[in-house]
């Protein structure tokens, strides 16, 4: 062991293990402590579980989850237990991990966080949680998200919002965790599981990860699977974990990819062990820093952040370069283009004919105009309407098209970069912390858009970044940086990212206020 | 290709003549076991949703998988009809609502289309050959079935043919009158049937078409055009031409003018009424399909597919022709069906007697063509698929071509084959019934003489009328009971009688 965990502010732990674990420290472990303490039998798949099933309980307040399912979790413990004696472990053999409520799950309803999914429940697995449950990995439940993964601060839910178990120092209020993947976010942070799965299509792994002092990835297109993946925007959703550290983000991320032949945009090529990049030397690796990144009227910590991160990669031998990805400015509009109309299309399966809400009416226009008006939330509303505005007829060219040409060019500024010997690009992963609850958006819509303003040009590319705490904020709340590789090299990200981590400051979790 | 149609294909309207101008959008279902993005069953029939994967009921989260089966079929449909094979096309989504179309978008490829321009040689009548351009063909899914008859308060909706591969092929505007617009679809059938990539039954809807209908003065630029939708047979097709022609013709002859709209035929009523109009017209908010990658292969991919190509039946027909000496109209007629065209061969091809007379094609011809032909329509089955083999009409036509048995013997051989003696062989038959024909001149003279020396009055008739001469044939095939040979009796009758 010896691991750092750097979100749990613990450096070193060498007595723990030792002692008798009482169930309140077994959550305070990684995932990856968690895995060798299994390996090794100095503590049962069904103890961990019970654990977290008891943190979950304790954490209520924080409305995580949407559906939890202890009884599964001590079922598949106790499998995991019996695997553990008789060698037949997997990778995550044992591990309790929460599943983003947008993951069909067998058996268990999946709803997007959307009324117009509510009591759905799947006859079937989504290939990215099969792979976990393959590997041993066991479910604690399906955690909140912003409905159908639209929106940044997890408040779009019709399960209510996710809180964070942040504050600002000295402060009560509520905080989001960000969003979409907020109640993943939030539960890694507050500690309810040792991991969570989570999608990201303009930054919704990132963004609540950067809000909550969680490490989030979302790795390259294709490299996971979208089968059994409530789809938002199919050209620009990938799955990816958000974990308490970068090994954990690394041993997840191993599990979840794979190429998959049900999903034809998946990509066949090999999943390396992704843990053995974790701390590897990134001397001699080269860094972009992007000035379109630099945005007017930038808060003086993010800029602190950022040239914290750079001076932290150049000591651990980087080599640093500044660089022009000169579309930036683009991307976060063409992303509300090319986002909504896609999932105008894709969200018009929800109609209250086969499964899900239906409200009848007079006629099959008035069953679905009821059905979806009393199903769908207002943001998602707003966004079937744009994206079925920029695509009809007079229209499609002067939006759809000329946005679907900036994501050329934005992806060309990348691969123009990459080819100039560039490894990999620094940048802040948000503009800001966390935000109150009701803070942002409520009269403006683009106030919410702007926090995905560093993140959406990675999903237009289709490449992998990575979001590591780096810091704290002026109120204590956590900051932190990107990291944005070649597609297909995310082992870069985590070495690279693993020096911020060492070398970030360790940012501590508020008491549990909210147990 | 037919810019202006003859002037027989006109139509008479009230204030001069109209020229009728005609596209057609055809759907084909595509002969596959698999759905075109789902693995669920294709086929036919079937309790209502038992062919249905999660794909294609459209649960959250399924991704729709190309079926390369259907690809293959589409590149050898495009093959058939000597079209632009593309080796890059596009899947775009066109979205609509609609109960029985689960996804609420069908995925079908509306700016790169698998297969690009080709043309389609098709005969009118024996004397009339036209070409009609093919602008494309592109791939889509079929959409499902609602169910308005089961239930006074509700629908129902059968998911069995949703996902389902269609071909839809899309011809130029080439066709100028019913019978022309028929006999394409008629051709277009039967290059499919040879191909195997599409039934080609109109019953089971596997073949519908959109027809596109428009008139104009000779001359003039093309008019305002309706589209009759989903036409499920042939001969619907060119009522539903004629109907609309007609109805467009009143319109602009009353001074009004032609609303574009789509139309549907109702061949109760033989008219033809409108389903929507230009403005009520879908939005289909076409975009490419960001599920699906565009669907590219190479030009290996599509030189094996044209490697193990049928020979098609515009080929079939100049080889019947060349090989056979047929006539260009006999060999159409077998070329039609690709089992009658086999089972033509079969039969001129089915080893005869040692040292028999090489067999006569064209005599084969006829007989299938024929007898063998209305048979098999009284039965209402394919000539091919009915008990009678090709060796059973080889030899019936080994046996009047040697001269055993005369042609009117050869009619009751048949019916022998059709009724009583259903896997006979002809040879013993003849043999068995006594059936051979008389070719003993002596013992015809005899018969002949006899009937002269009794018949003075006939005799003074037919020499004053040579036509009479049939009435003494048919006295002396009585008396030999049909098995004199006819062309000797003629001989001996015109000798004796001085004709």
């Amino acid at each position: 062991m010896g691991f750092p965990s750097p979100a749990s502010g613990r450096r070193e732990k060498p007595d723990l293990l030792k002692k008798e674990l009482s169930l309140t420290d077994v959550t305070e472990l990684s995932l990856a402590e968690a895995r060798d303490a299994l390996v090794k039998k100095e503590i049962s798949a069904v103890d961990l579980a019970k654990a977290q099933i008891g943190a979950i309980e304790q954490a209520r307040a924080l409305n995580c989850f949407i559906v939890e399912t202890p009884e599964k979790a001590l079922a598949m413990a106790a499998q995991s237990d019996a695997r553990l004696a008789s060698g037949d472990a997997g990778p995550l053999e044992g591990v309790p991990l929460g599943i983003k409520d947008l993951y069909c799950t067998k058996g268990v309803q999946t709803t997007a966080a959307s009324h117009i999914l509510k009591g759905f429940v799947p006859t079937y697995e989504s290939t990215v949680s099969a792979n976990l449950w393959r590997d041993g990995a066991v479910m604690l439940g399906k955690l909140n998200l912003d409905e159908f993964a639209m929106g940044s601060s997890n408040e779009t839910s019709y399960f209510g919002p996710v809180t964070s178990p942040w504050r600002r120092s000295g402060s009560n209020v509520r905080l989001v965790p960000g969003g979409s993947s907020g109640g993943s976010a939030a539960a890694v942070a507050a500690r309810l599981c040792y991991g969570a799965t989570a999608t990201d299509t303009g930054g919704s792994i990132r963004q609540p990860a950067a809000f909550t002092g969680t490490v989030g990835i979302k790795p390259t297109y294709g490299r996971c699977s979208r089968w059994g993946i409530v789809a938002f925007a199919s050209s620009l959703d990938q799955a990816g974990p958000i974990a308490r550290s970068v090994r954990d983000a690394a041993i997840l991320m191993r599990s979840m990819a794979g190429y998959d032949p049900k999903d034809t945009t998946s990509v066949d090529v090999p999943v390396p062990n992704y843990e053995a990049a974790v701390g590897a030397s990134v001397k001699g690796k080269v860094i972009g820093i992007p000035k379109e990144y630099r945005l007017d009227g930038m808060s003086a910590e993010i800029e602190k952040l950022w040239a914290e991160g750079i001076a932290w990669l150049k000591a651990a031998g980087a080599t640093i370069v500044d660089i022009s990805l000169p579309h930036t400015r683009y991307a976060l509009p063409a992303y509300y283009i090319v986002a909504p109309a896609e999932a105008s299309s894709n969200l018009a399966r929800y109609d209250g004919v086969r499964y899900g809400l239906r409200v009848p009416g007079k006629d099959v226009a008035d069953l679905y105009e009821n059905t979806r008006a009393a199903g769908f939330g207002k943001e998602v509303r707003r966004r079937v309407m744009i994206g079925t505005y920029v695509l009809s007829a007079g229209y499609y060219d002067a939006y759809y098209v000329r946005a679907q040409k900036i994501r050329t060019l934005i992806k060309r500024d990348f691969e123009t970069v990459f080819a100039d010997g560039v490894d990999a690009i620094l940048t802040p992963a948000t503009p800001s912390a966390a935000f109150g609850v009701g803070e942002k958006g409520e009269a403006d819509p683009v106030e919410m858009y702007l926090n995905d303003i560093f993140t959406v040009t990675v999903n237009m590319a289709g490449l992998p970044g990575i979001a590591i705490p780096a810091g704290t904020s002026s109120e204590g709340l956590p900051l932190a940086l990107q990291l944005i590789g070649r597609a297909f090299e995310e082992e870069t990200l985590f070495s690279l990212a693993s020096v911020i981590e060492q070398s970030a400051p360790k940012i501590e979790l508020p008491p549990k206020w909210w147990a | 290709m037919n810019t202006h149609a003859k002037p027989s294909k006109l139509i008479k309207g009230a204030t001069g003549d109209w020229e009728v101008v005609i596209g057609m959008e055809v759907h084909a279902q595509v002969t596959s076991k698999a759905k075109l993005f789902s693995g669920a069953s294709a086929e036919y029939g079937g309790e209502p949703n038992t062919h249905v994967s999660l794909v294609d009921a459209a649960m959250p989260g399924m991704l729709p998988v190309i079926n390369e089966e259907c690809v293959a079929q589409a590149v050898r449909t495009g093959l058939g009809l000597k079209a632009q094979i593309n080796l890059r096309s596009v899947f775009d989504r066109k979205n609509y609502f609609y109960p029985d179309l689960p996804q609420g978008y069908q995925i079908s490829q509306y700016k790169s289309p698998i297969v690009g321009e080709g043309i389609v040689t098709v005969d009118v009548s024996p004397s009339e050959q036209i070409a009609v351009g093919i602008e494309r063909l592109h791939l889509e899914q079929d959409a499902g079935k609602s169910l308005h008859d089961q239930s006074a308060t509700e629908s129902f909706v059968d998911l069995n043919r949703s996902g389902v591969a269609l071909m839809e092929i899309v011809s130029k505007p080439d066709m100028r009158s019913a019978d022309e617009a028929r006999a394409y679809v008629t051709k277009l059938r039967t290059i499919l049937r040879y191909l195997g990539t599409c039934d080609g039954n109109m019953e089971e809807g596997s073949l519908r078409a959109d027809v596109n209908v428009s008139v104009r003065r000779p001359g003039e630029p093309l008019g305002t055009r309706c589209e009759i939708k989903n036409v499920n047979s042939i001969r619907f097709i060119g009522q539903a031409i004629e109907t609309e022609a007609r109805r467009q013709i009143d319109i602009i002859e009353d001074g009004g003018k032609i609303d574009q709209e789509t139309r549907l035929f109702d061949p109760g009523r033989g008219e033809t009424r409108s389903m929507r109009s230009k403005e009520e017209a879908h939005d289909y908010r076409y975009f490419p399909d960001p599920d699906l990658l565009p669907l590219e292969f190479d030009q290996a991919f599509v030189d094996g597919l044209a490697a193990h190509l049928p020979e098609l039946p515009d080929a079939k027909k100049a080889r019947f022709i060349t090989q056979y000496g047929l006539p260009a109209y006999d060999a159409g007629v077998l070329v039609a069906d690709r089992e009658t065209a086999d089972y033509f061969e079969a039969t001129v091809s089915h080893a005869g007697k040692p040292g028999g007379a090489p067999r006569d094609a064209k005599a084969v011809a006829n007989w299938i063509m024929g007898d063998v032909a209305a048979y098999a329509n009284s039965i209402g089955s394919p000539v091919a698929q009915t008990h009678l083999q090709p060796a059973q009409i080889a030899a019936l036509v080994d046996l009047i071509g040697d001269g055993t048995i005369s042609g009117k013997i050869a009619k009751d051989l048949l019916a022998i084959l059709i009724t009583e003696e259903r896997d006979g062989d002809p040879y013993a038959i003849v043999e068995k019934r006594g059936m051979k024909q008389v070719t003993d001149l002596g013992a015809i003279e005899k018969v002949v003489d006899a009937i002269i020396a009794a018949n003075p009055d006939k005799v003074a008739q037919a020499l004053a009328k040579p036509s009479m001469l049939g009435w003494f044939v048919g006295q002396v095939m009585k008396q030999t009971g049909g098995k004199a040979n006819p062309q000797a009796v003629n001989d001996l009758l015109k000798t004796k009688l001085g004709l």
